[in-house]
């Protein structure tokens, strides 16, 4: 997988992850075409596109656009679960949608075909920052008597 | 709130962006935002540090630059607690790229995170015992060391997406000890973590490797472990490594080859037969992913490989027919079977199993599901081409599918599947797809469907009539190369003339807007206007149609009136224009007032073309019908090999070096006008520098210059040669009679010998000596064919020179005679006289020459191409070389001549640097 982008229907950007590298400049100019692309396309078409000689897969849900950026040889339908297995997770777990993509994917490549797990480690992760957090907060109150 | 706090918090800057209505308001919050945080960071801001980096990511995302929010990622990294680490690191991978120097800063923060995670867990193998590492992780549950462990997992996760090759080497055995780090007994409770590092310092290793190539080896070792683990998301990530080793050392594929075929055959048996599993259940089938990556190494290792191929077949024809195809992750699996089956090694009955996978795709109701399917079958063409004909009408219906992606791929496939036997009925149904497919679509179609008709086409006629039902539908999409090719085979198909014309002459009444169908129809009429009006060479199959000579004026006349045509096009008309004035001697007038109306022309090429055509037509009425005599026949291999050669003449130059220099100048691709009117076409090329000179050609009137200067000056060089011709030719009538005997011997000789050299052979060499170096040469040519022609002797004209023999071979002789004008010292004429000293006839013989870049060279035409055996002939060509270090160096040539000797290419090369010293 080159990259992943979550696009609304408007076309705004609400997430991007790149796995290859691609400079500013070429960041926005995909972003731009391939919106331009998927956004276009009617409801019962397949859901794929042929760009610049890879492929997108993209997949709507709700007003939001997955697309995944992979080669010509790679399986379609398989990223097409990807997508699916992410958007699971999501949804089992509303949180940070990059963390998620983090435990997700690395480098490219699927991490975690468990939903559970994935979960399992998101968690205990995000409790650790909320715990910092009432931890800065209560230090904070602190700061804030004494300094009364 | 923090009395010290400025600024406002993430959600209400992401609501203050979001109420913006227009691009102006939001790039006002934006930047008063980015102003407030630039502020902190040079503050040096602590508390609030995460905060700005999560509000310059959501800046980042909506396309601001961010760069100065790059070192807030270092800064968070590098600070003890697990939140801002982890804002940190995400910040990182976001705001930057590998090929940002900062990066390199980020190494040793990583491995310190690393180094220290790695020391707790190597501590605790090395005692091996169970009960002590989980009494050390349950009581690090809350204290320092359970967060180390998630960071370690930033720390990979980072690491895995964006490291540089730098860092890839640094931290690479940091990353394979953790690999390593896979104790059997742990289990249970912790695993999940544990087994989530190794999952992810494998993809990280992943990237590592494809950074760093030659580290490949040293992961060699570790996942062979990794194969065996039971753990789904480790043994998916070890399988992912592995496959990218394969690809990149043939050594590291040929160990997994021998070592793990059959352990992973035993473990897609297992995932296949594995009872119901919730955790990785989707769609009814367990862990999909595990089984395409399987499936995916179990290729890469059967690929080439009989031994390996054999061992999987049964699981693969389980996987084949067991598989539900009912759901998207059951299609995936049997997707990547089929992809298997059809790259490991031949087993007949697996192939028959996976095409009539793809057959059931195909008809799937599904788009994504025939889009794979006819990609797989592209791929099955090579295999077994029967098997996919069979599918053939089903995958032209998807040709003309609503969905863009499905249209390409099936169109693709149809390509691949055309042979002589179908090349009939599929170019039908494609010609009648064309009529109604979407507009975007037709210029691929187009494209196909005329390489298919000129690749495959059974005879001249059924290639005539399916190109003229293509250019009356896309005549816009169709590319130059195609039109000219049509317009060679034209001319080929003698028999067909008539009913060529009469067909273009009809379609261009419905189409006049398809802007190739245009060109070819109005270059036919001008050529064979005759037979359009007379009915000439009717077919069978033809009605008779009545068409005046008027009609045919018409059909130019509004060509050229039409304002979206381009300027190509309307020459063509002008010159069309030109050839009927002579055709249809009664619309004469008529055609002069319509050429008359380009004289205003703004495009100057139209008008000096419509200024020039006048003049013929009304001081010339005696040279004009030998002027506009039809074309000869275009030489259909000749016309290929040009393209050819043209191609190569453009390369060479622009290597600086003319080392492939063809006959005569390089034409480029722009000038495809003077291709097709070039009298002289069967020569290798025609003297020209510009696309409008044509006339030039056709009289083959050569200036010393011409060739060699820029674009302009050989246009107004061209026209004051004609003009001197012209006006000369008015006031004396002696000269005016000459020069119609000038065009008949040129008309008689066509074929093989250009006007400038029959001419020459006629009167002698004394006045072609004093034509081709005289600086007027008309003037020259004219006052030579005066009554009593004093021919001066070339001796005065300059320095005598004994021919020289400039390359002899055993089958092949050139010999050179050099002659200079004193006026112009620097050039050399040179006659070279070929002789052929074996006893075949020699065909297609073409003579190159190529000078090092202080001389220009200026091949002519050669007096023919075929050389008679035994010294019974010889070609002759002239050249003639410019040396711009006069005086300094002299002359050196390198030459090849290619010709065939009973049909074989020959091809001899050499040097000529036996050229007197001062030339």
């Amino acid at each position: 997988i080159h990259f992943v982008l979550l696009i609304s229907r408007q076309g705004k950007v609400r997430l991007t992850k790149w796995y290859s590298p691609y400079s500013q400049k070429e960041r926005s100019k995909v972003i731009r075409e391939l919106s331009g692309m998927i956004l276009t396309r009617g409801p019962k078409l397949c859901n794929f596109v042929e760009w610049r000689g890879f492929k997108v897969v993209y997949k709507r849900y709700a007003s939001l656009y997955f697309c995944m950026c992979i080669n010509q040889e790679d399986n379609e339908l398989e990223i097409l679960e990807i997508i699916h297995h992410y958007v699971e997770i999501l949804d089992r777990y509303f949180g940070s949608a990059y963390y998620i993509l983090d435990e997700v994917l690395i480098a490219g490549e699927l991490q975690e075909s468990s939903k559970k797990t994935v979960a399992r480690l998101v968690a205990p992760q995000d409790s650790l920052v909320e715990a910092a957090k009432e931890e800065a907060n209560s230090i904070s109150n602190i700061i804030a008597q004494a300094t009364k | 709130m923090n009395p010290f706090s400025s600024g406002t918090r993430l959600r209400d800057m992401i609501r203050a962006i979001r109420a913006c209505k227009t691009a102006a308001e939001e790039r006002a919050v934006v930047r008063k935002e980015c102003a407030s945080i630039r502020a902190a960071v040079s503050d040096n801001d602590q508390d609030y540090r995460h905060r700005n980096l999560a509000k310059l990511m959501f800046i980042h995302m909506l396309g601001y630059p961010t760069h100065f929010g790059q070192m807030e990622c270092l800064k968070l990294i590098a600070a003890p607690g697990f939140p801002e680490k982890r804002i940190g690191y995400l910040g990182l991978m976001l705001l930057l790229d590998e090929r940002q120097e900062v990066l390199m800063l980020v190494t040793n923060s990583l491995k310190h995170n690393m180094v220290d995670y790695l020391r707790c867990l190597v501590l605790s193998t090395c005692k091996k015992e169970f009960l002590i590492i989980e009494k050390l992780l349950s009581s690090s549950d809350r204290d320092l060391n359970h967060t180390n462990q998630y960071i370690v997992g930033l720390a990979l996760c980072a690491l895995g997406n964006i490291c540089s090759a730098e860092m890839a080497r640094d931290l690479a055995p940091e990353v394979e000890r953790l690999l390593q780090f896979r104790d059997p007994n742990v289990r249970k409770k912790h695993c999940t973590n544990i087994s989530a590092y190794t999952a992810q310092a494998a993809l990280c290793s992943i990237r590592i490797v494809k950074k760093v190539p030659d580290l490949a080896e040293n992961f060699v070792n570790p996942v062979v472990s990794l194969l065996k683990e039971k753990h789904h998301g480790v043994l998916l990530t070890g399988i992912q490594l592995c496959i990218d080793l394969c690809k990149l050392s043939e050594e590291a594929l040929e160990y997994f080859r021998k070592k793990c075929t059959e352990g992973l055959v035993k473990v897609l048996k297992d995932v296949v037969n594995s009872p119901y599993a919730p955790e990785y259940d989707v769609g009814g089938i367990a862990d999909p992913f595990l089984h395409i990556r399987l499936l995916r190494l179990l290729r890469v290792l059967g690929h080439g490989d009989a031994d390996a191929s054999d061992c999987m077949n049964d699981i693969l024809a389980q996987v084949a027919t067991k598989t539900e195809s009912n759901k998207n992750a059951g299609n995936a699996i049997l997707y990547e079977c089929v992809e298997t089956i059809m790259s490991i090694e031949d087993n007949s009955g697996l192939r028959v199993l996976a095409i009539n996978i793809l057959g059931r795709f195909l008809s799937n109701r599904d788009n994504n599901i025939r889009y794979v399917a006819l990609n797989m079958l592209m791929k099955a063409v090579s295999v077994d081409d029967q098997a996919v004909q069979r599918h053939r009408v089903t995958i032209l219906e998807c040709v003309k599918d609503s969905d863009a992606s499905i249209r390409k791929r099936a169109l693709e496939l149809v390509y691949l599947l055309v042979n002589e036997s179908n090349v009939q009925p599929l170019t039908k149904e494609l010609i009648d797809y064309l009529q109604v497919s979407d507009q975007d679509f037709k210029e691929d179609l187009t494209a196909k469907i005329c390489s298919i008709v000129e690749k495959l086409s059974p005879d001249k006629i059924w290639y005539i009539d399916q190109m003229l039902k293509v250019l009356p539908q896309a005549g816009n999409y169709v590319k130059d190369e195609v039109w000219h090719a049509l317009i060679v085979v034209i001319t080929n198909a003698s028999n067909l003339h008539g009913y060529t014309v009469r067909s273009l002459y009809k379609a261009i009444q419905t189409s006049g807007d398809q802007e190739t169908l245009v060109r070819v129809a109005v270059w036919c009429i001008g050529e064979y206007g005759d037979m359009l009006v007379n009915n000439i060479g009717m077919l069978n199959v033809e009605e008779p149609i009545t068409v005046t000579e008027n009609d045919a004026v018409d059909v130019i006349q509004i060509a050229i009136k039409r304002h979206t045509l381009d300027l190509t096009t309307r020459a063509m008309c002008l010159i069309a224009l030109l050839k009927l004035s002579s055709r249809f001697p009664s619309c004469s007038q008529r055609i002069k007032d319509i050429i008359t109306q380009s004289k205003g022309s703004l495009l100057l090429e139209l008008q000096q073309r419509s200024i020039e055509f006048d003049s013929i037509i009304e001081k010339h009425q005696n040279i004009r019908s030998a002027l506009v005599e039809r074309m000869p026949v275009l030489d259909e291999a000749t016309y290929s090999g040009r393209r050819a050669g043209s191609m190569r003449a453009t390369v060479s130059t622009s290597h600086g070096t003319a080392l492939n220099l063809p006959n005569g100048v390089a034409k480029t691709a722009a000038a495809p006008l003077v291709d097709l009117l070039d009298l002289g076409a069967e020569e290798p090329a025609a003297p020209s520098s510009s696309g409008g000179n044509f006339l030039q050609d056709l009289l083959d009137v050569d200036t010393s210059s011409s060739s060699q200067s820029g674009t302009t000056q050989p246009q107004k060089s061209g026209t004051d040669v004609l003009l001197d011709l012209l006006s000369i030719g008015s006031p004396s009538p002696q000269n005016g009679s000459s020069a119609p005997d000038i065009l008949s011997i040129s008309k008689d000789n066509r074929t093989s010998v250009s006007a400038l050299d029959s001419l020459s052979s006629a009167i002698g060499p004394s006045v072609q000596a004093s034509f081709t170096a005289g600086d007027a040469p008309m003037m020259d040519l004219l006052a030579g064919f005066g009554p009593s022609p004093p021919a001066p002797p070339p001796k005065d004209n300059g320095p005598a020179y004994p021919p020289m023999v400039a390359f002899e071979s055993s089958s092949l002789r050139i010999m050179f005679n050099l002659s200079k004008q004193p006026v112009s010292p620097q050039v050399t004429h040179i006659e070279a006289i070929f002789t052929n000293k074996s006893s075949d006839v020699y065909t297609d013989f073409i003579f190159q020459a190529a000078v090092p870049k202080f001389l220009q060279l200026h091949l002519e035409p050669a007096s023919g191409n075929t050389l008679p055996g035994s010294g019974n002939g010889s070609i002759t060509q002239k050249l003639q070389v410019t040396n711009t270090q006069h005086g300094k160096k002299s002359i050196v040539m390198r030459i090849r001549i290619s010709y065939k000797l009973k049909g074989k290419d020959m091809l001899e090369e050499g040097q000529i640097s036996n050229f007197p010293r001062d030339l």
